[in-house]
């Protein structure tokens, strides 16, 4: 029944997936897809990205690919609190899901890294993630893999006109974000009843609680919902407590200790996904700016039910409980971000989450978040 | 490591060298001498106009709360410390007890010493009273690293309007007001301006000034205070000396000004920022031409064009630097060529960020 259930969905989102490529229209209720000039999308590029994306020979133990976290079959999450990597090694941060990915103006959840091209790059050599450190010459590891598959050279051939010994990680990266470009899903009921007219698409309780996400419960101000299209991020960064009662204590150790280090760009990755006082320290580390001490970008909202556990940290597992933190106004810290007290009653809360559960695309509807 | 070698070195040589001077020359020149020639570093912190607004009990604003907070907590992270905090007044809003008592109370998590600046919403309440008991002075000075800093009272008034009013709430609340036909402007006072002359008699004219007050020592624009009546008398007192550098609170926004060798900034505010007096275009102002606009705050944010700052001070100059909550960080430095404070990166039109066209 599983496995039925399984390629069911992936045959819906491969039917998917290609249809978002060839229409250049975008789903209902999302915006056109940003393609960047030196990364035009191509079928076949899509396909050697997919397949890129799927290659679990791209880590130190022959285990991990981009889909062991990001798994289509879980909504391109892992459903666990934080990603596990080679060795079942744990890292500090919730993966998120790369539907919609392509819409944030910076990938990572302190936005380190500024596109899909340059996100893609990081797991592979982080310890924690697919693990091809030192010991396997770093990204080399892959280089060399894919010089020596005869269909990957033919595939690269294709596609960036390269020899074998001119493919690098660019055209790799390229590959993958040209894949992740086509993992864009709109069209939930929310979308049906704003943009497409249907007013019989949500229910009372989802109407009731669309209402209090623009006004009351104040969700509005960072999920942002346009005019013509709903994003659901102001990506920005702000901080709702969350872990930071961690590090608060010793929060002037922590930032002392973190501006000597002088942590180099390269070792950032590491020390994040490595070091728990780190990664609280959120969009900080990026800016050095003292505001943006615990502060993590917004998620977008869409497949949200299908897309738990909560929070940069994972450690939400429910909706309601992420309705309980913005109901008291986000865990106190001098940090926090223009959140506050919002007084909700349950009736209100589960409206809200009434609405939160009608922004799942049809294609990902029956993966329910464990 | 090499770093702290070199400061090392540096502070040795300097010891070494006053203390070679000591040993040939009287006591009081080699205080003059060390002053002038100072060029030790150093930075302080700025927090100001807090307006920390008593609801009822225990009850207070929160978004002004906040404000303060976060400035105390972001500066007890500074590394190294700076030297000392400067508070450029407006703890309180309408100078109640409570509302200075909740400050001192926030501002008790600073650890290093704090200089404060008296505002007119802690002041005319009870004419400075219970701030003298608990906080500090109305006006002092000091000496810190060669360089002599004046505190001055600037937010006096004259003493028929001070008389007006038939409770010392109505006084209060009359004084908190903007555009307000009834209100009257600041000053030093007589006074006050004796009472510096006298300090600044023994102090060489190649000390550097540092002067702090609420109000800018000079006339931007009367109907919000923007505003020291005599400014001029006060600025004729400060002009026999070569670098003097004013730094004032009350404006609630980035501007900057130069007449003759007296630097002007202000200080940000905690609190909220106050639109630039030019969008008032009823009345006449005089917001200086070399000010580069703070970028129009996001309504959205309660945040936003509001902070803290640190102001370094080199060879006799201060330069301050802005890391603002939710916007774009600014330096004004001192820029020796030209003797005045430029914007580090925005002086030049080119490159400021354009305004939102869009609605």
């Amino acid at each position: 029944m599983r496995i039925v259930t399984v390629l069911c969905s992936i045959f819906l989102f491969l039917l998917w997936a290609g249809e978002s490529f060839s229409g250049a229209q975008p789903p209902l209720g999302l915006p056109p897809v940003p393609i960047p000039e030196d990364n035009l999308q191509s079928p076949e590029k899509i396909a050697l990205g997919e397949k890129l994306f799927e290659d679990k020979r791209f880590s130190g133990d022959g285990t991990i690919s981009c889909a062991t976290c990001h798994d289509p079959a879980k909504a391109f999450t892992d459903h666990l609190p934080v990603a596990e990597g080679i060795n079942k090694l744990k890292g500090t941060r919730n993966s998120p899901t790369v539907i919609n990915a392509v819409y944030y103006q910076a990938q990572f959840w302190d936005g380190r890294r500024p596109n899909l091209e340059e996100q893609a790059k990081d797991p592979f050599v982080n310890s924690v993630e697919h693990g091809l450190g030192k010991t396997h010459n770093f990204h080399e590891f892959i280089v060399e893999i894919i010089r020596k598959d005869p269909e990957y050279v033919k595939q690269f051939k294709q596609v960036f006109g390269v020899t074998p010994e001119k493919i690098t990680m660019d055209e790799v990266v390229k590959a993958i974000s040209s894949f992740e470009r086509t993992v864009v899903a709109g069209d939930s009921p929310f979308d049906r009843y704003q943009y497409g007219g249907d007013k019989t698409a949500l229910s009372e309780s989802a109407v009731r609680g669309l209402e209090l996400y623009r006004g009351k419960a104040r969700c509005q101000e960072c999920h942002a919902i346009s005019e013509k299209y709903a994003i659901f991020t102001d990506n920005k960064f702000h901080n709702l407590g969350v872990g930071f009662n961690k590090i608060q204590p010793r929060l002037r150790e922590i930032v002392k200790e973190f501006r000597m280090a002088h942590t180099k760009d390269k070792e950032l990755d590491e020390s994040i996904l490595t070091k728990s006082d780190t990664s609280e320290l959120g969009r900080f580390v990026v800016t050095g700016k003292l505001s943006d001490l615990g502060a993590f970008k917004t998620p977008t909202l869409r497949n949200i039910a299908v897309t738990g556990p909560y929070m940069h940290d994972g450690s939400m597992a429910t909706l309601k409980e992420v309705m309980d933190l913005y109901n008291k106004g986000g865990e106190k810290n001098p940090f926090l971000g223009s959140v506050r007290v919002l007084d909700l009653t349950d009736q209100e809360m589960e409206d809200v989450i009434a609405f939160m559960n009608s922004l799942t695309s049809p294609q990902f509807k029956d993966m329910v978040a464990k | 490591m090499g770093n702290e070698k070199f400061i090392s070195r540096r502070r040795f040589l300097k010891t070494a060298a006053s203390v070679t001077a000591a040993s040939v020359l009287p006591l009081k020149i080699v205080e003059v001498c060390w002053g002038a020639k100072s060029e030790e570093k150093f930075t302080f912190a700025c927090i100001s106009d807090a307006h920390l607004t008593q609801i009822n009990g225990t009850k207070f604003v929160n978004n002004f709360d906040k404000g303060l907070e976060q400035a105390v907590a972001e500066l007890s992270l500074m590394w190294p410390q700076p030297d000392f905090v400067v508070f450029g007044g407006d703890l309180a809003q309408l100078g109640k007890r409570e509302e200075i008592d909740h400050g001192l109370e926030m501002l008790s998590k600073v650890e290093i010493p704090i200089r404060f600046v008296i505002g007119e919403h802690d002041y005319y309440l009870d004419l400075g009273r219970y701030w003298e008991e608990k906080v500090s002075k109305l006006h002092y000075s000091f000496d810190h690293k060669g360089v002599h800093f004046v505190t001055l009272n600037s937010i006096l008034t004259y003493e028929d309007w001070i008389k007006r009013w038939s409770t010392p709430e109505e006084r209060m609340n009359q004084m908190a007001r903007l555009d307000n036909p009834q209100g009257s402007p600041f000053m030093v006072g007589k006074e006050q301006i004796e009472w510096l002359k006298k300090d600044l008699a023994g102090v060489s004219r190649d000390t550097p000034l540092i002067v702090f007050s609420h109000s800018p020592l000079y006339k931007i624009f009367k109907p919000w205070n923007f505003w020291t009546d005599d400014a001029e008398q006060v600025q004729a007192v400060l002009k026999p000396f070569k670098k003097v550098n004013v730094l004032h609170g009350h404006v609630h926004q980035i501007i900057y000004n130069q007449i003759g060798n007296i630097s002007f900034q202000a200080w940000m505010s905690t609190a909220w920022p106050w639109p630039y007096p030019v969008s008032y275009d009823q009345k006449p102002n005089a917001v200086p031409k070399m000010t580069v606009f703070m970028n129009r705050a996001d309504p959205f944010h309660e945040r936003d064009a509001t902070g803290w700052s640190q102001t370094t001070v080199e060879g006799g100059r201060t330069s301050q630097h802005f890391d603002l909550w939710e916007n774009t960080s600014r330096t004004l430095r001192f820029d020796h060529k030209t003797e005045q404070l430029v914007d580090d990166q925005f002086q030049n039109p080119a490159n400021r960020i354009p305004p939102q066209k869009h609605y």
